[in-house]
């Protein structure tokens, strides 16, 4: 994904963006972190929906330990045109619900309870669900996430861990 | 290599599926100078092509026709399309499977006569005595090169397994071991020893692991007596006017249908599969399926009792290293009323990749209780329950002619409603094995609802009597002497036990049969 925005500079980025909450900045057509330590094209969604699609991953999937990017990643293949009409849907649902609240929009609540909240009031419709069952292998299935869980993939190429630690444990 | 046998042969016999059940038929009879011609629906893998990446393999190696599902249990509303998580390639789900071979014990041969009436189970007495199974146990093990059988050395702990015989050991349990696995502890029938490298269940690299797909199927091909035709799904069986199984009709890697004749016709297609084939061969003498005149044709299925215990501790364990299953208490696998049900259970250790732990701790779960489980992947420990499910008639595949697969033939439904013994049993098996983790310093113990099926079992089930059960104690259905079924689904009960070591055994015991019979010119 930092390929992709190489070419922008962090200042044009920021120059050339809004602010969404405190974590995104939006662009016309982009979305990135407000410290622009990544930032993703979109083509088919509005930057905004993007953005808190991104938040709505992270919600569902809190990992304190996870970048935005990761979340970003999970979430990048509904930016497509035979995604974008439900999720712009969704997406204006979960903000409206928001609103509903008393709040500007979804990324704007400040507590993750308050979002958490929002979600619970929609997790049977069919827009959480996918999103949800979309983000089991689309976050978890990434192997850039793996080592921050610990996980070491494949060893068959190390030759197992026969010599490696299989039976390594030292406190039981 | 086998030469291939001619599509209008009518002295083959037949097999439909080559794991656990067809493999081992296929070459034992090969081994006895019978011709074969085994049809396999999925196309062939060999260690070098297993994938240890667990989706991508799931994608390379699963069986994921149309199938629906219906009932209480929960794989229903968590894996609809997904009843089961068995393998579509040759070797069937040796490929998948962990290697655990244990015997039933004498009382699971005789649950009718031991667990007495229990109401709303459609118990029986498998019509086979214990004592004639038990060189073919031995012949079995053998063959697999079982671990702590036949003076062969057992497997060396896991992490996982350490924590999980700490826990076992302070509750007091006393059978507590690495297992009797099919995987080698050492160099064994010229395949090497493992080399803990985790992925069992996405097909053995190393070839550690006894799967049909390397061992018996080459071996029978080797014979020059047996042929393997992969991508050949079966659609129906045929018969002629005496109701005597005359070929079957298959579709070929090209989706063309093509016609094998047959003297004899052997059935391993798994339990979903073996009588949805069954079912779609009703005609005008068979109209509620071939060999289904009891009615039992699709009934009784069984998918044992089972559930995961996964913990967390305050400290790493790294599960996922070594053999997928490493260890198992026995104690609880006795039949012993006073616990609330009939029949036992055994703990054996299990292991899951981030990808699928994430998919499978707790299906639908989200938020911070699901993702802090997750935070600790590297500090879990895990173990799988497996016991005695009951019978029950209304526990069955169907045919769903609202959804076809890509033959445009009904799908199969797989209907499983828990029966009260099941619950107890599994409500008993989660509190010892929370228990034993909680006695090693568990911070968090996890009660994880039973997966997609791999143990299925039971729907083309053994009966003396053929008003009971589809097949005779051969295996030979009561209704039509040249048709066999050499899988799980023959099972009368499914005992506590992983059922891969029986299945084998009986495959054994069967080519013998099939090839008495045929010389003695019977069928």
């Amino acid at each position: 994904m930092k390929d992709q925005t190489s070419h922008i500079t962090r200042r044009d980025l920021l120059s050339r963006s809004a602010a969404l909450g405190t974590a995104f900045v939006v662009g016309t057509s982009y979305v990135a972190s407000s410290t622009a330590a990544w930032a993703m094209e979109v083509a088919h969604l509005q930057p905004a929906t993007m953005a808190t699609l991104i938040q709505m991953a992270r919600d569902i999937y809190p990992h304190d330990h996870v970048a935005d990017e990761h979340y970003a990643t999970a979430v990048k293949g509904y930016d497509s045109e035979d995604a974008k009409d439900m999720v712009e849907a969704g997406i204006a649902a979960l903000n409206a619900a928001a609103v509903g609240q008393g709040f500007p929009s979804y990324v704007d609540t400040g507590w993750e309870r308050d979002r958490v909240d929002i979600l619970r009031g929609m997790e049977n419709s069919a827009f959480f669900q996918m999103v949800r069952g979309g983000l089991v292998t689309g976050l978890y299935n990434q192997k850039a996430v793996w080592p921050l869980f610990g996980y070491e993939g494949e060893s068959y190429s190390q030759g197992g861990y026969i010599d490696r630690g299989f039976d390594d444990i030292n406190w039981i | 290599m086998a030469a291939p046998f001619e599509l209008s042969d009518d002295s083959v016999v037949v097999i439909i599926g080559t794991g656990a059940g067809g493999g081992v038929l296929a070459n034992e009879l090969a081994q006895k100078g019978v011709s074969v011609v085994a049809l396999e629906a999925g196309g062939r893998y060999l260690p070098q092509d297993y994938i240890n990446d667990e989706w991508e393999s799931f994608g390379q190696l699963a069986w994921l026709d149309a199938r629906t599902t219906s009932g209480d249990w929960r794989v229903a509303n968590d894996f609809s399309g997904l009843p089961a998580w068995i393998v579509k390639a040759v070797g069937g789900t040796t490929t998948h499977w962990a290697g655990a071979s244990l015997r039933f014990q004498d009382h699971e041969w005789k649950a009718k006569t031991n667990y007495g009436n229990v109401q709303g189970a459609n118990l029986l007495d498998w019509p086979i005595d214990p004592r004639e199974m038990d060189d073919y146990y031995t012949k079995a093990e053998d063959k697999l090169g079982v671990t702590r059988t036949g003076g062969r050395a057992g497997l060396p702990g896991s992490n996982n397994y350490k924590v999980f015989e700490a826990g076992a050991k302070a509750l007091g349990y006393k059978e507590v071991h690495t297992g009797r696995m099919a995987i080698n502890s050492a160099e064994n029938d010229g395949r090497m020893a493992c080399q803990q490298t985790g992925f069992c269940f996405q097909g053995c690299k190393w070839g550690a692991k006894w799967s049909s797909a390397y061992t018996d199927i080459p071996a029978g091909e080797e014979t020059g007596n047996l042929e393997v035709r992969e991508r050949a799904h079966v659609l129906r069986i045929e018969h002629d006017d005496s109701g005597k199984a005359t070929g079957v009709v298959y579709a070929d890697a090209d989706g063309n249908e093509q016609r094998q004749s047959a003297r004899i016709v052997c059935v391993a297609g798994n339990s979903i599969e073996s009588p949805r084939l069954l079912l779609n061969s009703a005609s005008n003498l068979f109209p509620d399926g071939l060999a289904n005149s009891s009615g039992q044709v699709g009934r009784n299925y069984m998918r044992h009792m089972t559930g995961s215990v996964y913990a967390t501790f305050d400290k790493p364990v790294k599960m996922w290293r070594g053999t997928t299953m490493a260890g198992i208490i026995q104690d609880e696998a006795r039949h012993d009323p006073s616990r609330g049900f009939v029949g036992g259970y055994e703990l054996e250790t299990l292991a899951l990749g981030l990808p699928f732990m994430a998919a499978f701790l707790d299906p639908g779960g989200w938020g911070r209780e699901f993702t802090t489980a997750l935070d600790s992947y590297e500090n879990m420990a895990g173990m799988w329950i497996v016991g005695e499910d009951m019978p029950q008639e209304t526990n069955r595949i169907t045919l769903n002619y609202d959804v076809t697969d890509q033959y445009g033939l009904p799908a199969p439904n797989v209907h499983f409603d828990d029966h009260p013994n099941d619950i107890a049993m599994r409500n008993h098996a989660y509190k010892q094995g929370m228990a034993v983790y909680e006695a090693v310093g568990a911070t968090r113990v996890f009660p994880t609802p039973p997966y997609p099926s791999t143990h299925n079992l039971g729907t083309n089930r053994m009966s003396e009597n053929p008003r009971d059960g589809v097949v005779n104690k051969w295996g030979q259905t009561h209704d039509v002497a040249n048709l066999f079924v050499s899988d799980g689904s023959q099972f009368t009960t499914g005992a506590a036990e992983n059922p891969t070591l029986t299945i084998v055994a009986l495959a054994i015991r069967q080519a013998d049969h099939i090839a008495a019979e045929m010389n003695a010119g019977n069928i």
